[in-house]
């Protein structure tokens, strides 16, 4: 691999060259150690660990389509570590501290911009939960603070702090190291530094079916023949449902849409990501200057990828209770992904009942910020046929046990409600 | 936007119904089948790439509980039938709420 750097660039500037191709267009093998079904953040990230923290080099990645057509590509970029159930608070305080190296990690600039992500609080109860959430994070040596209305309006000034607010602002939480990811550059990134420890990676090859015996599964069948594996996870957040079906397993997964919107761009606004307190809602400004936001799910189950317009509407109206200037901005385009939702709204990272078949799915909403540990703690779980530590608590099991949940919303198993 | 046909009200936009999940799922009977056969009822779900049965309400008009066949593919829906005929339930539907 050729070695990004300052040299490099001045170098290249004067040269007449393209730069070489990031990674590979590699051929199957036979046989692998391990193979990730499912080319996107998450598959590459572990395939990515496995090789640097493992020395498992005989890895490959199979990707449907192309590197960065699913959801690492379709959501807000947003990453962040507020999450105030046990086991979640820690998952993503693990992933925040990855992604705060990640740049260094890969020798790839994954354009990390820690400007500090504010929750608003609408009313004193609101406020008393996010003080609750707030100590949570204190108790885990997460840093947090507590905003109250004059500091948040110092904050954010633009907001709509006039007696006619439809949600009038108490006060807020900020974690100031939260912030946005240039999500292109994940996907590429750990592609490339994957692919320069020896990892295959396999575009336009779909899995059509598992080779299983007695003993558990042994390989895959693919639109670009067999390939005999060891060890095989799945990492295909959308559709996770019909390949785990394929290797006979019914999951705790309903299939939703989530939809994201971008404006046309204007000079730097919004210098924080946002989320609304009265209704699913957040909000930050790319570098390109459109203001990017999303919402809650379509509502019903579907593998479109075509969101419903009123949830556009709803957005827009949240966006306009919050930044009343927004008004005469024009939607650019809005798009959206196909996201596995499941009863408490929490992911699976596990074996499965299939021996040496590994599971890594469920992710609503929170995948992509969850990028880099899925990828350490999934290669963990591969390699030593046992769930990393910081995953127990997202087992496939969890709902027979009965045993602690991460409904962080007391929502209730109605996977569309989360 | 999501048109579902009403028999009752004709076709409406969907944002008049209320979703209600799975209608494949029968839900066990007390007391029998065990803590595996909650367990399924309530978290595993068939996730069909297809038609799909489905629950939906029409919360803001006739308030009937309908069984819809959509294809979660293309969102077409293909037929839309009472819950009470389709399924022979008693008229406040799945009931869990």
């Amino acid at each position: 691999m050729m070695r990004y750097s300052l040299p490099r660039l001045v170098g290249h500037a004067l040269r007449d060259r393209p730069w070489p191709r990031a990674w590979r267009k590699a051929t199957p093998r036979s046989h692998y150690d391990v193979v990730i079904v499912g080319g996107g953040g998450h598959g590459l990230a572990t395939a990515y660990y496995l090789a640097a923290n493992h020395g498992v080099r005989r890895v490959a990645v199979l990707e449907r389509s192309y590197i960065g057509s699913g959801n690492v590509g379709r959501n807000t970029t947003l990453v962040r570590s507020n999450y105030m159930m046990n086991g979640s608070t820690q998952f993503f305080e693990f992933s925040l501290k990855l992604w705060e190296g990640l740049s260094q990690a890969l020798n790839f600039n994954v354009m990390l911009s820690q400007r500090g992500q504010i929750v608003l609080g609408h009313s004193p109860a609101q406020m008393d939960g996010l003080a609750r959430r707030g100590n949570t994070m204190l108790l885990n040596g997460i840093e947090a603070e507590l905003l109250d209305r004059g500091q948040v309006q110092r904050l954010l000034p633009y907001l709509d702090y006039s007696p006619a607010a439809r949600f009038p602002i108490a006060g807020g939480l900020l974690q100031r190291r939260a912030g946005t990811v240039r999500h292109d550059a994940v996907a590429w990134g750990y592609a490339r530094a994957a692919d320069s420890l020896g990892v295959d990676i396999l575009e336009g090859c779909e899995v059509s079916g598992f080779l299983l015996d007695a003993g558990g599964v042994h390989g895959v069948q693919t639109s670009r023949g067999r390939i005999l594996a060891d060890r095989v996870a799945l990492a295909v957040a959308g559709h996770s449902s019909q390949l785990a079906a394929l290797a006979g397993l019914r999951l705790p997964i309903e299939s939703h849409l989530l939809q994201a919107f971008v404006t046309e761009p204007i000079k730097p606004f919004v210098d924080h990501v946002i989320s609304f307190g009265a209704e699913l809602f957040y909000l930050s400004q790319s570098d390109k200057g459109g203001l990017v936001f999303g919402g809650h799910i379509d509502g019903f189950n579907s593998f479109t990828q075509r969101g419903q317009f009123p949830k556009a509407q709803g957005v827009a109206q949240c966006a306009l209770a919050l930044i009343p200037g927004m008004s005469r901005l024009k939607l650019l385009r809005h798009w959206a992904g196909i996201q596995d939702m499941t009863p408490d709204g929490g992911p699976f990272i596990c074996r499965t009942p299939v021996r040496n078949l590994y599971f890594n799915g469920g992710w609503c909403y929170q995948g992509f910020k969850a990028t880099p540990a899925v990828g350490w703690c999934l290669a963990d779980t591969i390699a030593r046929d046992e769930e990393h530590p910081l995953v127990r608590c997202y087992g496939l099991e969890r709902f027979a046990q009965g045993g602690a949940s991460l409904d962080e919303y007391g929502h209730g198993h109605w996977t569309y409600r989360h | 936007m999501l048109r579902i046909h009403c028999p009752l009200c004709g076709e409406r936009p969907y944002t008049e119904f209320r979703y209600g999940g799975d209608a494949g799922k029968h839900r066990p009977v007390h007391g029998a089948g065990g803590i595996e056969a909650w367990h399924d009822h309530l978290f595993l779900f068939e996730n069909a790439k297809g038609p799909h049965r489905e629950f939906w309400q029409h919360v803001q008009g006739c308030r009937q509980w309908l069984i819809a066949v959509r294809d979660t593919a293309t969102n077409i829906v293909a037929d839309v039938a009472l819950a009470r005929d389709a399924r022979g339930l008693e008229p406040q539907g799945p009931g869990e709420r």
